[in-house]
């Protein structure tokens, strides 16, 4: 079952990667019309500008994710003897290379994990983690990253953010463009079409963040409840990850300086609201659906 | 032109056989991996315990006998031989529960428990009584595997001809699978 959903999620990574693709095409087209009535002349520089910034958002992902949220790297087991050595067992138990190990210095408890693939990934823990939940909680916390990065869900992530992000940067451009007056070039020729065509490639540009958000969000939001189960299968203690669920979402949000809104769907738990938000934008499935799950395990 | 399909024939079933038998080859790898894990770790807490003993040694009348048990047992650990896997994790049980009964009894000494050396053995013994744990899962779970494919068939052919024996699990004390770890959760840091 596992092995269908590292496959699962392959397969899912290049559907994913078309999809975002196209809509990158769509956005490329409507950015493209908007400022220089143009098409291709769109479609070109949003393929260009799309393959170097994706690829340097991928490429460097751990570093970035890192940064945007104010994480540390910890040299060696001396630094966080307990975190470390948690992170080595279930690495050990879920077989795959002990990855790099991050803090975050917030009180609020809360864990991610980053990286294109298990041979260089990354977990962080905030110190609040670390100060309020016993071994067997944190262990649990652990065994639900590392799930993340042995079924590849990290990767599916890291290309949602990459992705998410250029379509942000070009609609950014284009709405930009709007308030620097563009668009004036050719304002006395057949401008009845030209209305509804600049007005649909607006709507594309304004949307456009929205739905790749969405997206992400809901990428997340499947993630959890298998991640959940995963860990469970490592730790064989269902008990630890409950209430270190518990305590998690019983806790105050992190601090909105310490985390990047396009990474809050990577945490164990939505880091910056408690409060149950509409389904279409939450990062995460309800806690107590999550823990009603585990408990049945 | 028939000759051409029995040549076939021959080389996709020796393709077949060395494939197969290098899959079975590897499996068995990773159970002894798995093993040499747990060897690791075992060893590693035999190293820590000495300095334990002589840690706990000065704080009052601490139960001479707990510590001559753990002593004891950890010799006993050491002169098992190697191969003898289950005779290795039956001591090796009866010595975590015995490091168990140290760690229960530092509870009455606040001394003993704010000392900086203390909390480090315990973190450094903690951690390898979880490493012997995990190991120990791992060590089933890739012998579990090991053994599916030594029964399936077409492996189980090769198997056969290449002599390739099960592998035995290990058990789990039955103590700990009601509750496990359940005297270590709080006393990690």
């Amino acid at each position: 079952m596992l092995y269908d959903q590292i496959n699962q999620n392959k397969r899912k990574t290049v559907m994913l990667f078309i999809g975002f693709f196209m809509f990158l095409a769509i956005v490329g087209a409507a950015l493209g019309y908007f400022m220089w009535r143009s098409v291709s002349m769109g479609l070109l520089i949003t393929l260009i500008v799309g393959i170097v910034y994706v690829g340097y958002v991928y490429s460097q992902s751990t570093d970035i994710v890192m940064q945007m949220n104010h994480a540390q790297e910890l040299q060696g087991p001396d630094d966080a003897p307990e975190l470390w050595h948690i992170v080595e067992d279930m690495s050990l138990v879920a077989q795959v290379p002990m990855p790099r190990v991050f803090i975050i210095n917030d009180p609020s408890p809360n864990a991610f994990a980053t990286g294109n693939n298990p041979n260089n990934a990354a977990v962080a823990a905030t110190t609040g983690i670390l100060q309020r939940l016993s071994r067997d909680e944190l262990e649990g916390v652990m065994a639900h990253e590392m799930t993340h990065v042995r079924n590849y869900d990290i990767r599916i992530q890291t290309l949602a953010v990459a992705l998410t992000s250029v379509i942000a940067l070009l609609a950014n451009l284009g709405t930009n463009f709007m308030f620097w007056g563009g668009s004036r070039r050719d304002s006395d020729n057949n401008s009845g079409s030209n209305i509804v065509g600049i007005l649909v490639s607006l709507l594309v540009l304004i949307l456009a963040p929205v739905m790749g958000t969405i997206v992400q969000l809901a990428i997340s939001r499947n993630r959890e409840y298998l991640a959940d189960a995963g860990a469970v299968e490592l730790t064989r203690n269902p008990q630890g990850l409950i209430s270190a669920l518990q305590k998690i979402s019983q806790s105050e949000p992190m601090q909105e300086d310490n985390v990047a809104p396009s990474s809050a769907g990577l945490y164990i738990s939505n880091p910056l609201s408690r409060e149950k938000m509409s389904d279409l934008f939450a990062t995460h499935p309800p806690m107590d659906q999550r823990i009603a799950a585990l408990e049945k395990l | 032109m028939n000759i051409f399909i029995w040549i076939g024939i021959i080389l996709v079933l020796i393709i077949a056989y060395v494939v197969i038998y290098n899959g079975l080859v590897s499996a068995r790898m990773h159970t002894k991996e798995s093993w040499a894990q747990i060897d690791v770790q075992l060893k590693r807490r035999n190293d820590l315990i000495p300095n334990l003993i002589e840690t706990v040694k000065g704080y009052g009348k601490y139960e001479q006998g707990t510590l001559e048990k753990v002593i004891g047992l950890r010799n006993q650990l050491m002169e098992i031989p190697a191969s003898d896997q289950q005779a290795t994790m039956e001591v090796s049980n009866q010595l975590t529960s015995a490091l168990k009964s140290v760690f229960a009894l530092s509870e009455a000494y606040p001394d003993l428990k704010a000392n900086q050396q203390y909390a480090k053995l315990m973190e450094e013994l903690t951690n390898t009584e979880n490493k012997i744990a995990y190991s120990r899962q791992l060590f089933n779970s890739t012998t579990a595997n090991y053994n599916a494919k030594i029964q399936m068939f077409p492996t189980s052919v090769v198997a056969k001809m290449g002599h390739f024996e099960p592998s035995v699990f290990l058990e789990v004390p039955s103590e700990e699978k009601v509750a496990p770890k359940v005297s270590f959760s709080d006393q990690g840091l």
